[in-house]
């Protein structure tokens, strides 16, 4: 992030110190405040797993979750995160052991090129959270910010179904 | 070996880990130090002559790289068939977006307003912006007369057709651009040195193409250009060649900062400035016979290139040969022409031509079975080519391919006579109508033609000292399975464990060109040259008394750890070989088309509510054969997907133009389906086998893009008793051809039809 | 992302007192953002005229309901998510928590606010339909004070509100008097998710043994602003629902919209459509249906 430079711009504005949680480590960045949510991520912290597809809040491949609530990171001004607590899908794999719905994805054929998948697992496992036994139609909904253009959705579906299952299995 | 041990098999994804865990690196993720970011400067006018190039005030311009076509080091154009399209223009522009200057700067936030600070006059020149306006040539606005190319494919004797026919049958059929719409935009980082050249990491298809076209634009031999792949999250066709033009900028940037420049479009200009499908206009005009056999026919196909050249000459040719579709034709005579306008090329998607042709024909057979009065199926049945007969283009059928037995299969996986037979009694009243159509098609895998002998592929497979088997080919993942299926076939071949096989970055300084991964070739004819590669590793450890007939993989282990220690690196090569019997006369467009076709018969039912005039499709049936399923979850997402992508063509798809230009280019304005729009998509197959491919197996990859739009228009007319021939077809078309005080183009009942 | 962060000021008072004390002392200078489901869209585009920003978001005093006994008050800093879980918006004003459920996906009803919705004051906005059903009341707040108008009188013209420059609305208040009505409404979008709506209805009646005692008519995307279909309310009024009256009350609804031709869809197509959902809710209402 370059400092500002005197260049005749009207209103010289300087960064800001602002601290947040994200996968469940303080993280603290120098920023301007209108700076969005994903590039901080991606650019600052280097996780680089959400991804700006569209910009407008319309594929989903951004999705991070910020205080337990699924949000579009590219329409997230960085101030406004402040002391939020954020999981980006970097945070999901606990010591490195994949979580059910990671496993899922891979067994039923949920991610192709990949681009989508970091937003779609969080907007499933979201999804999961607030209904561990979702019918079809619940999960299309709970999908349907998210946009693939790989699979059709049915593949997506199965493994969201299938991590559910596993985990009313694992959690008596 | 033929044992399906993993072959068959679906194996976890070779990179899927990576995906799940948000660790795969495409090109947007990938830092260089130092590294600069690129924009371009576009036209904003669709034809005319550039006057005054003018950088506006408050822009400290002393800052950014600027590059215009003077930089060029070689060639101004972007190498490919043609090489007629510019790098940059240069005095003229020709389309909307055409790119004119480049700009970096180490910070990407100042350089959108850079762009809009450069200002540009020109002299406007008439334009022209559809197929009807080019072919008038009342302006020409490329070569002599805006004809990139044409084909003439003649069977038979047509002209004699007509005074035998009972019926001549016509019809004029319409398809709209698409955008491919990958969920990551395109995107290159390039890095210049001086002492070894050039090198770019993208997001692409084709290392090679965009190899071929920077040694021309630089003026650089091979080995000093490098071009390496990064996870690519989507291509579908529009990252074959476009991605050429996008290393050209970051690579000229590159050149002349000294410093690594990125590249990374976002949404709105990928879809205003890139590739798209070519629309399309078809004209049939058939001889049938009294019992509904087709005698003859004319088949004109044109399309629609935009302002250069790119690859309108194989789309064209790809269109005319699928024109014919999955019928005997005893004669026909296919006229096929692209032309130019004035709008951004237009260029490969998945389907690649057989899409557009093979609309018209499946909305045709409709017809032609309303005019005979058949059903839709029997109209098929009498006409369904059968082993030994030949194509439009004399290709002798030699799959024993029952398309009869097929049909009656995914009728009886649609329940589509019981289905056809209540809609019609339930369609007398109620908010909606239902109905069901079928598609029933052919798509050719592999180059078309001599097109394979050209390519003259090289695949390697390198016996590692630790017993570790690396696949090396130019064949790129990105989200088709490429990777996990070609290690799938080494690892079948010799008898190892699929975790032994790894496969090489696609990197040019690393892997031979084994072609482009287009044309559904990647696991048929590249996975072919793995297995016969894989084989040479084993015949060399054999030859060497290494390995017995049979080995343990700890055997296969010690013997490359010896050979290695022995010998140094130990590689495999094997280059494509043309079969002998194969003929393709490329002039008179006639012989072996392809080495093997995969056959389909897809269903849709669709439900159009009468309230606000949209369709959608509840249920959708793809039955095909493709010679050897080779990993089930890999191939069943292929089939969804395309199709998925084959019904947002049909219903949700449009590209508005304004003068040239996608007016609707953001998200929120091209509406792509989402998991809430789209049906279960019930996936089923047939194996026959082919000789010719690795284990058997034929390209999918295009195949499903082929079959929805027709059979969800078809059903949709059988819904609504309108007829319906241009695609998108969108509510406000239904609209209007219900509403309409003209009348809508009803036809007359006709038989329900039934399975045999 | 086509604008440059570092010429933008955004600032967070934290409290709505802040927030108010801002917009006085330099009114028409900051824009409030919530969510930013609008606002940041127009950002990254390089649309976005304003250069000061003052966050609103997550303010406490905006993002609760009160209910009473005779009211619902929603704060405008409600998210889309917070209606549809709400008990009371859920069972009482069903318009409104369907409305919530189309607008965007998920992530987006998580962020987009209910004021948010009202100040863009973009005609295709799915809940204002809704609020002008219910004759919802804007609860204006500012420096100078608090005061209450009519949702119905808000929209003057195409993005053009009665919002002062140094006001916020606080919150929208709901009469909880719809007990027994018949609550429809419909979307029509390019997609079943994620649509900029094409036509949107919101319709609300009672009609007892098939005669008219009270009926709303509400569209969206059919002017410049959200309307409220008076003359098809009037002609409605305490008459029989027969298919005479049906058609004539289809024929005046058409009458009274004024759609355009934009790049979503045409005049024509909107206008037939609008016809045919009012029909579909007349028809609803002249059977006795509850709840669709």
């Amino acid at each position: 992030m370059t400092e500002s430079v005197e260049r005749g711009v009207p209103s010289k504005l300087s960064l800001m110190e602002l601290s947040f949680t994200v996968n469940g480590e303080r993280r603290t960045v120098r920023v301007y405040p209108m700076a969005r949510l994903l590039d901080t991520l991606r650019q600052q912290l280097g996780l680089t797993g959400a991804k700006e597809g569209c910009g407008e809040g319309e594929c989903g491949s951004c999705s991070v979750l910020m205080d337990g609530a699924l949000v579009n990171s590219c329409l997230v001004p960085i101030l406004q995160a402040k002391d939020a607590n954020i999981v980006t899908i970097e945070g999901l794999a606990a010591d490195g052991k994949l979580d059910n719905l990671q496993e899922a994805f891979l067994q039923c054929g949920g991610a192709q090129c990949g681009i989508c998948t970091p937003g779609m697992i969080l907007a499933a496992s979201h999804l999961l959270h607030k209904k561990p036994e979702p019918t079809l139609e619940e999960i299309r909904e709970g999908l349907s910010g998210n946009l693939c253009r790989c699979t059709g959705y049915t593949q997506i579906f199965e493994a969201v179904a299938e991590a559910a299952r596993r985990r009313s299995i694992a959690t008596p | 070996m033929q044992n399906d041990r993993v072959v068959g098999v679906s194996v976890p994804r070779k990179e899927g880990r990576d995906k799940v865990t948000g660790q795969a690196q495409y090109v947007d993720d990938m830092t260089l130090p130092g590294m600069f970011y690129g924009a371009a400067v576009r036209s904003q006018i669709p034809r005319g002559q550039i006057r005054k190039i003018t950088f506006g005030p408050g822009i400290a311009w002393d800052e950014f790289v600027i590059v215009s076509a003077k930089d060029i080091p070689g060639k101004n154009c972007i190498a490919l068939i043609a090489d007629d399209q510019p790098c940059l223009a240069h005095e003229a522009v020709n389309h909307p977006e055409e790119p004119i200057l480049l700009l970096a700067h180490s910070d990407r936030h100042l350089l959108p307003k850079a762009v809009a600070a450069v200002s540009i006059e020109y002299e406007p020149l008439p334009t022209v912006f559809t197929v009807e306006e080019s072919e008038g040539q009342s302006e020409i606005i490329w070569g002599t007369d805006n004809t990139f190319k044409t084909y003439l494919m003649e069977k038979g004797d047509v002209d004699g057709v007509w005074e035998k026919a009972d019926y001549i049958v016509e019809g004029e059929y319409r398809t709209g651009a698409q955008e491919q719409l990958y969920i990551e935009n395109n995107g290159m980082v390039a890095a210049f040195d001086p002492q070894t050249g050039v090198t770019v990491w993208g997001s692409l298809q084709c290392p090679y193409y965009v190899h071929k076209a920077l040694m021309a634009l630089c003026n650089l031999p091979a080995d000093k250009v490098r071009v390496v792949q990064m996870e690519t999250g989507g291509a579908f066709g529009g990252k074959e060649e476009y991605p050429s033009m996008i290393a050209a900028h970051a690579v000229l940037l590159a050149i002349k900062s000294g410093r690594p420049v990125k590249i990374i479009y976002d949404r709105m200009e990928d879809m205003a400035a890139t590739t798209k499908r070519h629309p399309s206009r078809t004209r049939h005009r058939t001889a049938v016979s009294k019992d509904g056999k087709i005698l003859g026919g004319e088949i004109e196909f044109t399309i629609d290139g935009g302002a250069y050249t790119t690859l309108s000459p194989v789309v064209l040719s790809r269109g005319t040969i699928h024109a014919g579709g999955a019928y005997y034709w005893p004669c026909v005579r296919v006229s096929a022409k692209a032309v130019a306008t004035n709008a951004p090329p237009h260029g490969a998607f998945r389907g690649f031509g057989a899409p557009q042709s093979l609309f018209a024909l499946e909305r045709h057979m409709d017809r032609i079975a309303q005019v005979v009065g058949l059903s839709p199926v029997e109209i098929r049945r009498r006409n369904f080519l059968k082993p030994g007969q030949t194509t439009t283009t004399e290709q002798i059928v030699r799959d024993p391919i029952d398309l009869n037995r097929l049909l009656d299969r995914a009728l009886e996986l649609s329940d589509y006579p019981a289905k056809r037979e209540l809609f019609a009694k339930q369609n007398s009243a109620g908010p909606s109508r239902k109905g069901m159509g079928i598609a029933a098609f052919l798509h050719g895998a592999g180059f078309t033609g001599s097109g394979e002998r050209n390519l003259s592929s090289v695949v390697g497979v390198e016996g590692c000292a630790d017993g570790r088997v690396r696949v090396l080919v130019s064949s790129t993942e990105f989200g088709q399975g490429t990777k996990t299926v070609l290690c799938q076939i080494a690892a079948e071949t010799l008898g190892l464990p699929y975790d032994d096989v790894e496969i090489a970055q696609a990197d040019t300084n690393q892997v031979p060109n084994s072609g482009p991964t287009v044309a559904s070739r990647t696991v048929m004819v590249v996975g072919k040259l793995v297995q016969s590669a894989a084989l040479g590793i084993r015949q060399t450890l054999a030859g060497a008394g290494l390995l017995g007939e049979s080995y343990s993989p700890e055997e296969f282990r010690a013997a490359c750890w010896k050979q290695v220690s022995a010998r140094g690196p130990f590689l495999s090569w094997a280059r494509y070989e043309a079969p002998s019997d194969v003929f393709w006369d490329d002039e008179k467009y006639r012989g072996e088309a392809y080495a093997a076709f995969a056959w389909a018969v897809y269903v849709a039912e669709v439900t159009v509510d009468l309230t606000t005039y949209s369709a959608s499709v509840d249920d959708f049936v793809a039955l095909q054969e493709v010679g050897k399923v080779l990993h089930p979850v890999l191939a069943r997402g292929q089939i969804a997907g395309g199709i998925a992508q084959g019904i947002g063509y049909t219903l949700y798809e449009k590209v508005v133009w304004q003068n040239g230009r996608m007016e609707n280019g953001q998200m929120t304005n091209y509406t792509m389906p989402t998991s809430s729009d789209l049906p279960p998509i019930r996936v089923f197959f047939e194996e026959l086998g082919n000789a010719h491919g690795a284990f058997g197996a034929k390209g999918i990859g295009e195949l499903p893009m082929d079959g929805p739009a027709p059979a969800i228009v078809n059903a949709v007319e059988d819904a609504l008793k309108v007829r319906f021939d241009s695609i998108p077809l969108l509510p406000e078309d239904i609209f209007e051809a219900l509403t309409s005080v003209k009348g809508a183009r009803v036809r007359e009942p006709q038989p329900v039809g039934g399975v045999r | 992302m086509r604008s440059d962060p570092t010429e933008y000021q955004l600032v967070a008072p934290g409290t709505l007192q802040a927030v108010v004390s801002l917009l006085a002392a330099e009114p028409g200078a900051w824009l409030p953002i919530a969510g930013g489901t609008d606002v940041m869209v127009q950002y990254a585009a390089g649309r976005l005229p304003a250069r000061k920003l003052v966050s609103i978001w997550n303010l406490p005093e905006l993002r609760r309901v009160e209910v009473s006994p005779g009211e619902i008050h929603i704060g405008a800093g409600c998210t889309y998510t917070d209606l549809r879980e709400h008990q009371i918006v859920r069972d009482e004003f069903p318009l409104l928590a369907c409305a919530a459920g189309w607008t965007g996906g998920i992530a987006n009803q998580n962020r987009g606010t209910l004021g948010g919705n009202i100040v863009n004051a973009s005609p295709a906005a799915d809940s204002l339909p809704a609020l002008l059903a219910y004759d919802a009341e804007l609860i204006l707040v500012s420096a100078r004070g608090q005061r209450r108008l009519a949702y119905r009188d808000f929209h003057t013209d195409y993005k053009k509100t009665k919002l002062a420059a140094d006001e916020l609305i606080q919150g929208i208040c709901l009469p909880r008097q719809f007990a027994g009505y018949l609550a429809y409404t419909r979307k029509v979008g390019a997609r079943n998710a994620q649509a900029i709506s094409k036509v949107c209805v919101a319709g609300l009646g009672r009609a007892p043994g098939g005669v008219v005692e009270d009926v709303r008519i509400a569209l969206g995307s059919v002017a410049p602003v959200p309307l409220r279909l008076a003359e098809t309310e009037r002609l409605l009024k305490g008459k029989r629902i027969d298919p005479p009256l049906l058609a004539l009350a289809k024929k005046t609804a058409v009458a009274e919209i004024r759609p355009i031709d934009d790049i979503r869809s045409t005049a024509k197509y909107r206008a037939g459509v609008a016809g045919n959902l009012v029909e579909e809710f007349l028809v609803k209402l002249g059977a006795g249906e509850r709840a669709t």
